[in-house]
């Protein structure tokens, strides 16, 4: 699970990790009293950002440097009425519902640094799966796409191993931060954040806690030694584990989801939608994976991933039918099924009973797709002839012989 | 012959009193697996539906019964404290069936069975296979016993040489001696269907299988492909090894590296996931693209390199071992 950044925010916060003044608003009256709030009038610098899980907000113009109340409201009227487009985004764009209006923050400039480079950093905790353990990760290029530079430049990037039940040791941190280049004072507050990092990321089962950047901020009168503060942060959370975090079930926003992914998630179904125009059915993450590589082995282009679950049972299999096809794109189904503990024949009956009760966007009855079925497994002979006689009244529906079969009939069906 | 579990295994199962323990304790007793008894805390003293005995602990269980194995069926926040009860009792093979453990259990579970492995002479030590996987299974004959000849589970009787711990259907395996082809395959997957697929597909080719291990599709895991290719490589009635991997992770990187510096066996591999987008799970928590070098082509061309027949079809991994042993 992602959580948008005014909610990293608060989680940085809650672990003492210092973060800009800032705030979350969803309509475009909050703006100018909320900007008042964050900002002051000797430092008026405030950010305004759009608040999705897509990234490339930037480069959009959903992330706005304001410094006055007017400009805030400008910017977040904008935003709040403006659809967002950027490569991450679906062809329609996304539509903003909040914004997180931030301090600005005055960034010391790196000494013997390129000219306008300021004191970034980037720190995250991830799993490291070699190793099987979890590992902070740090880079003194703070800002850029850490992907980018693991690539190129993978010496620039310092790594750290997290003890399993121990976490992060204090002296790693330290250690961390010399590598990276702080100094003096700045040293121990970035170990103290490492620290507060590591055990958010342990505590809160994360699958990734990332700071991007941190940045060493210029002496102000009342931090004479600037402060090194998280001026942006990502989480994303261990689904298997969110059974025990109550509060972060509470930051979920369905409205990040693609609907068919959360409908399927409340059926247990796994279903991820692709752009492809041929619907898959299947039981299993990796046959269902495996189904997906069949079809565009053959020419055609999946429109879906989806693990119906081991059994495959009616209830699951009418349900998945009803997703794959509220995607228009989709002109033609298979159904890949290996029929291990559950037998063949009930499965076919389960797939037929499913395909007539299908119900169509315009309120009829009936499969219309091209629907082509694969068994496989027990009793797979009485299944298959279940699937030939019922093709009298499921016009669409081709029995295949075997999976290379399918994987072409359903191709050629959809052209 | 086999790896890691045969006709003498005595099996316990932990969480044998819930619907899918119980529904594969029947499953693995009707194939022949020498189930002895189970564990759900609290309910020691009583008996389930086959009158195996139930134990409060695992390490009751395994003094009553001498059980060497045991298959986990307990609920996802519970089970990586199970896989460490079952290795502290010295059982030295553990299937972990249960999906949905969250990862950061299984990194201190992992931590602290090797730790207790370490102290521990070699022999001693626990497998752990899984979790999130379908278990372990050496074939026996087909005799006939089970509830039918359809029956899902069945084909092999006590003494008929096989050991089912998990919940794969047994009647698709075969033994070596009911093979057309009289060869033995070992198969190592991170999937569960699309492992039952390639035994079809052996078994289809008059292959058998010695032993099909399911590693199971979790990031932080037991067994991984590179322990399994060092068993059925020493293993002298495996004669061929059928590697299914998927997207994420290195493994299967690894263990083209050690295909091709040890493995003197015809090795055949298929790698699920060269349409999944990068970045998102594709059903298994391990299975998503991180970088470049957990993509399935990526894995695809370090075992081409490696000399392992790749099937880049999934309908193709029958005929990929049968070329690459140089049969059929």
């Amino acid at each position: 699970m992602k959580i948008h950044e005014y909610q990293a925010r608060e989680l940085l916060s809650g672990a003492g990790i210092p973060v800009p003044a800032g705030q979350m608003i969803s309509s475009v009256e909050e703006a100018a009293a909320t900007y008042k709030a964050v900002t002051s009038p000797g430092s008026p610098l405030a950010v305004v950002k759009a608040q999705v899980h897509a990234g490339g907000r930037g480069k959009a113009g959903f992330v706005k440097l304001v410094k006055s109340a007017a400009e805030a409201e400008d910017a977040a009227r904008f935003m709040l009425t403006h659809r967002m487009h950027s490569p991450q985004t679906p062809p329609e764009g996304l539509e903003v519902r909040k914004l997180l209006i931030a301090a600005g923050v005055d960034i010391m400039p790196r000494a013997g640094g390129a000219k306008g480079a300021g004191e970034e950093f980037y720190l995250a905790v991830t799993l490291d799966r070699a190793n099987r353990r979890p590992v902070l990760i740090a880079s003194r290029e703070g800002g850029v796409e850490i992907e980018k530079i693991a690539h190129e430049r993978p010496e620039a990037i310092i790594k750290a191993p997290l003890h399993p039940v121990a976490g992060l040791e204090p002296h790693q941190g330290r250690e961390v931060a010399c590598r990276l280049g702080f100094k003096g004072k700045h040293i121990l507050a970035a170990a103290d954040v490492m620290s507060r990092l590591a055990k958010l990321y342990l505590a809160r089962d994360c699958s990734l806690a990332e700071i991007n950047p941190l940045v060493i901020t210029n002496p102000t009168t009342e931090h004479p030694d600037g402060r090194v503060m998280a001026i942006d942060a990502k989480f994303n959370f261990d689904d298997n584990a969110l059974f025990r975090h109550k509060d972060l079930q509470a930051m979920f926003d369905p409205t990040e989801e693609n609907p068919g992914e959360l409908r399927a998630q409340r059926f247990g179904l796994s279903y991820i939608a692709l752009d492809g125009n041929i619907g898959c059915l299947v039981n299993g993450a990796g046959l269902a994976m495996a189904t997906m590589d069949i079809v565009k082995l053959h020419g055609g282009s999946p429109a879906n991933f989806l693990d119906v679950g081991g059994s495959a049972s009616e209830e699951a299999v009418t349900e998945a039918f009803s997703i794959i096809l509220s995607d228009p794109r989709v002109k033609g189904v298979m159904v890949n099924i290996f029929g291990g503990i559950m037998r063949c024949d009930v499965i076919a009956q389960g797939v037929v009973n499913a395909a007539r009760k299908h119900k169509n966007t315009d309120g009829s009855t009936g499969f219309r797709v091209p629907l082509v079925v694969r068994l496989e497994g027990t009793n797979v002979e009485s299944g298959r002839d279940l699937l030939r006689r019922a093709a009298a009244d499921l016009p669409t529906l081709q029995p295949a012989t075997d999976l290379a079969d399918a994987a072409v009939k359903v191709c050629r069906a959809v052209g | 012959m086999s790896v890691l579990v045969d006709r003498n295994t005595r099996v316990i199962c932990q969480g044998i009193t819930g619907a899918y323990g119980a529904q594969h304790t029947k499953g693995c007793l009707l194939y022949g697996t020498q189930l002895v008894g189970g564990v759900t805390p609290g309910k020691g003293g009583t008996r389930d539906d086959n009158s195996l005995p139930i134990f409060d602990t695992v390490e009751q269980a395994v003094k009553a019964t001498g059980a060497d194995a045991t298959m986990i069926f307990v609920p996802p926040g519970l089970a990586a404290d199970a896989i460490l009860e079952a290795a502290a009792s010295g059982l030295r093979v553990i299937a972990a069936i249960t999906e949905g453990i969250p990862v950061n259990d299984m990194v201190r579970c992992r931590a602290l069975l090797d730790e207790m492995n370490a102290s521990r002479p070699e022999a001693r030590r626990s497998v752990l296979i899984g979790p999130n996987c379908p278990g372990i299974i050496t074939p026996g004959r087909k005799t006939g016993a089970g509830t039918s000849k359809d029956d899902p589970y069945t084909s092999a009787s006590k003494g008929a040489g096989g050991c089912k711990i998990g919940i794969m259907p047994g009647y698709i395996h075969t033994h070596v001696s009911e093979s057309k082809l009289g060869k033995s395959v070992g198969i190592v997957s991170r999937s569960g269907t699309l492992t039952y697929e390639a035994v079809w597909q052996t078994s289809a080719l008059g292959l058998a299988q010695s032993t099909c291990i399911g590693i199971g599709g979790d990031p932080v895991r037991g067994l991984n492909h590179i322990d399994c290719l060092r068993l059925f490589e020493a293993d002298p009635d495996t004669h061929g090894i059928l590697m299914i991997g998927e997207i994420g992770g290195r493994d299967e990187t690894d263990a083209a590296g050690f295909a091709k510096a040890h493995c003197t066996k015809p090795v055949a591999a298929f790698i699920a996931g060269r349409t999944a987008p990068p970045g998102r799970r594709m059903g298994h928590a391990g299975a998503i693209v991180g970088g470049a070098d957990d993509t399935a082509d990526a894995k695809i061309a370090a075992l081409k390199a490696a000399g392992v027949e790749v099937a880049m079809s999934p309908a193709d991994m029958g005929k990929a071992i049968a070329r690459a042993m140089k049969i059929g």
